[in-house]
């Protein structure tokens, strides 16, 4: 697969301080990308470097194999980007504010009008259109914001918090439409957000950061694999078991906890869930019901988070 | 460098600062003092005076600025009686350093708003995601400051020349209006020192994050053109055609050394570090 984008030893200082520390990764072409992180973690500043706006203090990155400092325009030439304010020219309506950002990516005008309009129409501003953006409530604000980061098609699409003040059905919206983008256009998504449960729905892969450097980077299940030993299995029974020593000596079984009629066991592998259950009913336990709990893009952040502020990661 | 993204830039500007009160106020106000109410007033007056008390060329200071004059402007009012006199050397003459401070103002108000104005609204931050370089970036928004202030202040000089010849044509008889020195003071000085206002306001951008400070501070550039004002009249400067020419290039010398230092601290790195 190819790399859109690849980051080598990045290194980015503000007076010294260090806001991103020898990053390395590649974000791959037609993937979704999502980047995680508190405040603070450098994710507004990597979307920066990416498009030649710093110039990194070590480390280089390369667009298209387009060096991020030297050819700066013509990376953005092929990027959109939902920027973390709206950034909209409020004293101008979402038309001119459409068509002024279409004709500096060169759009041909003809191309342009035809454009503007049909973005207006998918994002449902076409009624308001030639009315002044400052009039506009946040929601609308927030969609005409993605409707300029979609305008020119763009090869890259840098999308930072792109649902936030978006009400569910828009939000939802906006999902099939990032969906859309990378699936059909082979175009790439680069996602940074707060909802994980966002990135973990959109993105191929995740890369989770904190104060600039990287914790982990990969797809759900390389996560998963990575981040989390075992499954954790929630068994219902009709009566309240005494003891677990026999389910925890298993093979496969890493641990076993008794909470009221329910047990939870941890196993190594999902294949081990039938020997469970197996061994529960020939120790005459009365099964309800068996629940393997999915490891959740949640768990493994707050985790790592968590695993950073002890001083373990 | 993309011509067609810098004249988007401009006209996006403008088209902005147009839509801000207060920014046209003052381009609309200040015009029309000094090009209409002023003039007409002053020269109703002279022209009504009665007495000699009421004729400024008998003010004693007035009668100093006349002892002092050079030859090429007691030359223009040779044959002319009081009246004529003063309508000339006031309106024609003392009133020529307000035509500086119109393109000065204009071109600052419009580039605080263009420079500072942008930063403290955040939208500066999707510009720099355009392709536009930084080159292309900064002189849209200098052509932004530069043009209107140049051409508000040739639609004032040619409102203020038919005011001047129409109103005080009974007393003068003649279309007398503008006098040489005139022409490079409004073709080659009022250029040289909108961009002076340009290039200070750019400079004063990158410390000042709001468009009412950046403007208010770049307001003090008025203080040289105050002191032509003060020097003509009191005689230590007259504006010839020839020290027109050579304001007008001390000018242009000056806008240089600023251009220079203004586009060095425009570029996205700097402008987003300090636009935090």
């Amino acid at each position: 697969m190819q790399h859109a984008i690849v980051i080598e030893n990045l290194s980015h200082c503000f007076n010294s301080r260090y806001a991103l520390k020898d990053l390395s990764y590649e974000v791959r072409q037609g993937e979704i990308f999502a980047l995680l992180g508190p405040n603070g973690a450098g994710k507004t500043t990597t979307i920066r470097l990416i498009n030649g706006l710093y110039t990194p203090t070590a480390g280089s990155i390369s667009v298209f194999s387009m060096d991020s400092v030297r050819h700066g325009s013509q990376i953005r030439q092929q990027t959109g980007v939902l920027t973390e304010t709206s950034a909209l020219y409020e004293r101008l309506t979402a038309r001119e504010n459409l068509r002024f950002f279409g004709r500096l990516y060169g759009m041909p005008e003809s191309l342009l009008l035809k454009r503007t309009d049909e973005i207006l129409e998918f994002f449902a501003l076409k009624n308001r259109a030639d009315e002044r953006v400052g009039v506009y409530s946040k929601g609308m604000k927030q969609r005409l914001a993605l409707a300029r980061a979609f305008l020119t098609h763009p090869r890259i699409l840098f999308l930072d918090e792109p649902t936030s003040s978006l009400d569910p059905e828009s939000t939802q919206q906006v999902h099939e439409l990032i969906e859309s983008i990378s699936r059909q256009d082979e175009n790439t998504v680069f996602l940074c957000t707060h909802h994980l449960e966002e990135a973990e729905r959109l993105a191929d892969r995740v890369a989770i950061l904190h104060s600039g450097r990287l914790l982990a980077l990969g797809s759900m299940d390389e996560l998963k694999r990575q981040f989390n030993h075992g499954i954790w299995v929630e068994v219902e029974l009709l009566q309240p078991m005494e003891s677990t020593s026999s389910i925890s000596l298993m093979r496969g079984v890493v641990n076993a906890q008794i909470e009221g009629r329910k047990i939870r066991v941890q196993v190594a592998e999902e294949a081990v869930i039938p020997a469970l259950v197996a061994q529960l009913v020939a120790q005459k336990a009365q099964v309800m019901s068996v629940k393997p709990q999915q490891v959740s893009l949640e768990d493994i952040y707050f985790k790592l988070q968590a695993d950073v502020r002890e001083g373990v990661a | 460098m993309n011509w067609k993204s810098i004249f988007t830039i401009a006209r996006k500007d403008i088209k902005e600062a147009s839509q801000n009160k207060a920014v046209w106020l003052p381009i609309v106000i200040v015009p029309a003092i000094f090009v209409l109410i002023m003039p007409a007033a002053l020269i109703l007056g002279f022209s009504t005076a009665a007495t000699a008390i009421e004729n400024p060329m008998s003010d004693p200071d007035f009668a100093m600025f006349l002892d002092r004059m050079p030859a090429f402007m007691t030359e223009l009012i040779r044959g002319l009686d009081e009246r004529q006199s003063a309508i000339m050397l006031l309106l024609g003459y003392l009133f020529a350093p307000f035509f500086l401070i119109m393109p000065l103002m204009f071109s600052t108000v419009i580039a605080a708003e263009s420079f500072a104005g942008e930063r403290e609204r955040k939208t500066i931050e999707a510009l720099l995601y355009t392709p536009a370089t930084d080159a292309e970036l900064f002189t849209g928004k200098v052509l932004a400051g530069f043009i209107p202030a140049v051409l508000i202040t040739l639609v004032s000089f040619a409102a203020y020349t038919i005011v001047l010849n129409a109103m005080a044509y009974p007393r003068m008889g003649r279309l007398w209006f503008p006098l040489p020195s005139w022409y490079p003071l409004v073709l080659w000085i009022s250029p040289a020192i909108s961009l002076l206002g340009i290039a200070f306001t750019v400079l004063i951008s990158v410390k000042t994050q709001t468009f009412m400070g950046a403007y208010q501070t770049s307001g003090s550039l008025v203080l040289v053109v105050l002191a032509l004002l003060a020097g003509q009249a009191t005689g230590v400067i007259y504006l010839s055609v020839l020290v027109g020419l050579l304001i007008g290039m001390v000018l242009l010398v000056i806008d240089a050394v600023l251009m220079y230092f203004a586009v060095r601290i425009f570029n996205r790195d700097k402008l987003l570090v300090t636009s935090g």
